[in-house]
């Protein structure tokens, strides 16, 4: 790390600083890819040579490929590629100490309603925390049902078999230029296998493990639901996530098999200088049923387009997806679902909110091919603009192959009003909790949906964010 | 009558912000605690705007006059001040908030009138809701329903009468909430005001209203005819009954003359 690096912006548009570590990297790559560099990547984690040599073919695909010249402005990536490291040995994110996060943060951290151990992390700080208890106890129950729950190296390391046949098959290197980068330089993320009939009441909760292995700039998440279990795997979190990165880009690939059902929740706050390009998709067997749960918050521009491929007969899957694009930030999001199957069904809720120079768009793809008899599909997406200068749009991709198919799409855009924030105020709400109490109500759908500690957090957020819209 | 007015208004002007014309024309009026008055006049009267105005609805603005929550200049007030001194106006009109419940909603409007830092007990407010809601003879399962959202016009207006049983207003401005509504739906809304009248004989109401009718439910002590931004006549009830019977033709005759 540079003697000096500042660290910009927490996403939130009324807390800015510049922050100073002075902390030593233990390893990292020089700015910058290539192959020698992805060569070091393998060898820092001790890796069979297929996977070296699947990264290496990835980067070939990588520097192949272009630009996308659709979604958002992408202009300006390269430049930050170039200076990008592009593996950082985590330990190095561990040495900060709780009294250098400055007062600003810890702030927000309290404002938020963040307990104390969560915060550490988040602000990555490698803190002990009492959750380790309790995710100890929780990790026994796991181990006695065989369930996996690890990070992706160890799942590599301890699971090769396994590992080996399902990495890479729901997302390809070559599936797009980001999955094709992706699948040259990962590194964190986890592995997470669920034996067949498991059925998991609580969510396996990737924070957790957070504090043993930072989330990566590049994770890569494999999850297995093994036929006809259950479970509900939870990442992320609505506090601004702390981080001296600018370039996010995950791939998550789930199998969910038959009769299964998997629910992934992600709830995400960039700092606003960042470029979050996440590719996730699920393929969905034989009656099972798939739902993503995708928040986005934050980030100078997010790509991001959960899919469900409906893969086996009767494969449902469901798409919920919640953007907020303060100033300055795009959110591009929405939702992919593939019927490939008869009788497979899906439907997609996607709601944005726009606040100040702040943009949103939907951007979905529903297609159904030749041979998925009785496809049903429904597609609603709600945008709320909060100022006349906040922009929205809609780009909804349908592909019907199937004479018998079924598609319903609807979208709809408001706008906070002056009638409606009149009949708020005058009930006695300031300016701004009306905002956010408008706001509140429309995310509820989705909302209601998280865990409580999630929503709880996004309310508070939500808030936050609204404090800054007044004035 | 030795109480000093809690209502003030002197001399009031308004019109829509950014127009040429004022609706409001020199308005005076006082209203005592405890006192209900009532406003007739015919479409256009300006009415409904002395209602917005006193609440502080942004649309318009003040060309001249004064407007006094005991003694306390309301036109220098947010319309959450306002709210939060005391005013709370029934909308013709109730907004529509997707997603948000009626509880959730008043838990959140009167914890704003806390102090920073200060939580509202939430099995308090769920009490306080349960005995509004039993005062007005309303199914508690109403205070789950998102605000206004698919409600019809009754339940749009008894919505209205809930919050203001549960924000407690020391002033109680109605604007034409008899409007739309059926004889059923008329009398649950004016025998709701009556109970919150009985409970708290300190409350002032202003009735906004076209029609005598409701007057029949909530006796004012006052009558005053709104003609072209002015009020013209005040008297005792009566001068509704006989509004019903001649109309506001006089007045316009008076106007033109």
């Amino acid at each position: 790390m540079p003697s000096n690096e500042v660290i910009q912006g927490l996403g939130l548009d009324d807390y800015k600083f510049g922050f100073v570590t002075d902390s030593e990297p233990v390893f990292r790559t020089r700015p910058g890819l290539d192959a020698d560099i992805v060569r070091q990547i393998s060898a820092r984690k001790d890796e069979p040579e297929w996977m070296l040599k699947r990264r290496l073919k990835a980067l070939k695909i990588y520097e192949a490929k272009p630009m996308p010249k659709w979604g958002g402005d992408l202009s300006e990536l390269q430049e930050t590629l170039d200076q990008t490291y592009f593996y950082v040995k985590p330990q190095e994110q561990m040495e900060r100490s709780w009294d250098d996060v400055p007062d600003s943060i810890k702030e927000t951290f309290e404002r938020l309603g963040i307990p104390e151990a969560e915060r550490k992390i988040l602000a990555g700080v490698g803190a002990q925390y009492d959750s380790e208890m309790v995710y100890h106890s929780l990790k026994e129950e796991w181990e006695a049902k065989g369930v996996i729950f690890d990070s992706i190296e160890d799942g590599l390391k301890n699971h090769p078999e396994l590992f080996r046949k399902h990495f890479g098959t729901v997302i390809p290197a070559a599936d797009n230029k980001f999955a094709a980068l992706n699948s040259a330089v990962w590194s964190g993320g986890s592995f997470v296998y669920i034996p067949p009939g498991v059925r998991l009441d609580t969510p396996l909760q990737a924070y957790f493990r957070v504090n043993q292995e930072r989330l990566g700039q590049f994770e890569r998440t494999l999850i297995i639901a093994g036929e006809g279990s259950r479970a509900h795997y939870i990442e992320g979190c609505t506090a601004p996530v702390y981080s001296t990165d600018s370039f996010h880009s995950g791939v998550i690939e789930i199998v969910v098999e038959r009769d299964a059902y998997f629910r992934y929740t992600t709830i995400q706050n960039w700092s606003n200088n960042m470029y979050n390009l996440v590719t996730q998709r699920a393929l969905v067997r034989q009656g099972a049923h798939m739902e993503w749960l995708d928040g986005n918050l934050g980030s100078k521009l997010t790509m991001k387009y959960p899919s469900c491929y409906l893969m086996g007969e009767g494969a449902h899957g469901d798409i919920l997806s919640i953007a907020y694009a303060g100033d300055g930030q795009h959110q591009d999001t929405g939702g992919k679902v593939i019927h490939v199957a008869p009788n497979t069904s899906s439907s997609i809720v996607s709601k944005s909110i726009s606040k100040g120079t702040g943009r949103s768009s939907y951007r979905g793809l529903c297609k159904v091919y030749d041979g998925a008899t009785n496809a049903k599909s429904n597609v609603e997406c709600d945008a709320l603009l909060i100022n006349e200068t906040s922009r929205t749009d809609t780009f909804p991709y349908i592909e019907i192959d199937e004479r018998s198919a079924s598609i319903g799409h609807e979208a709809t855009v408001s706008k906070v009003g002056d009638e409606q924030l009149f009949y708020l105020m005058s009930r006695g709400m300031d300016e701004a909790e009306a905002m956010a109490l408008i706001v509140r109500g429309f995310i509820e759908p989705i909302a209601k949906e998280l865990p409580l500690e999630y929503a709880v957090e996004l309310n508070r957020l939500i808030e936050l964010e609204m404090e800054g819209s007044v004035g | 009558m030795g109480k000093s007015p809690l209502l003030s208004v002197t001399g009031l002007s308004a019109r829509v912000a950014d127009e040429e014309i004022d609706i409001l024309r020199g308005v005076d009026l006082a209203i005592r605690p405890g006192e209900t008055h009532a406003i007739m006049g015919p479409n256009g009267s300006g009415k409904s705007t002395l209602a917005k105005v006193v609440a502080g609805h942004p649309t318009y603005e003040t060309t001249g006059g004064s407007v006094a929550l005991r003694g306390e200049d309301l036109l220098e007030m947010e319309p959450d001040e306002r709210s939060q001194a005391g005013v709370f106006m029934a909308f013709q009109y109730p907004i529509a908030i997707p997603g948000v419940s009626i509880a959730n909603f008043l838990r959140t409007a009167l914890q704003a009138r806390l102090e920073d830092g200060e939580e509202l007990d939430l099995f308090d407010f769920q009490e306080l809701l349960m005995e509004r809601m039993e005062l007005l003879e309303m199914d508690p399962a109403f205070a789950q329903r998102p605000v206004n959202d698919g409600f019809s016009g009754g339940e749009k207006k008894r919505n209205e009468i809930l919050q203001m049983a549960v924000l407690k207003p020391a002033l109680a401005l109605m604007d034409e909430t008899d409007s739309g509504l059926d004889i059923d739906a008329l009398r649950v809304v004016a025998h709701g005001v009556n109970r919150l009248r009985e409970e708290n004989p300190e409350m002032a109401v202003l009735l906004i209203t076209h029609y005598q009718r409701i007057l029949n439910h909530v006796i004012p002590d006052v009558v005053h005819v709104m003609y072209r931004g002015r009020i013209v006549e005040s008297g005792g009830p009566e001068v509704a009954m006989e509004l019903e019977a001649r109309g506001y033709e006089e007045y316009r005759k008076a106007h033109v003359a």
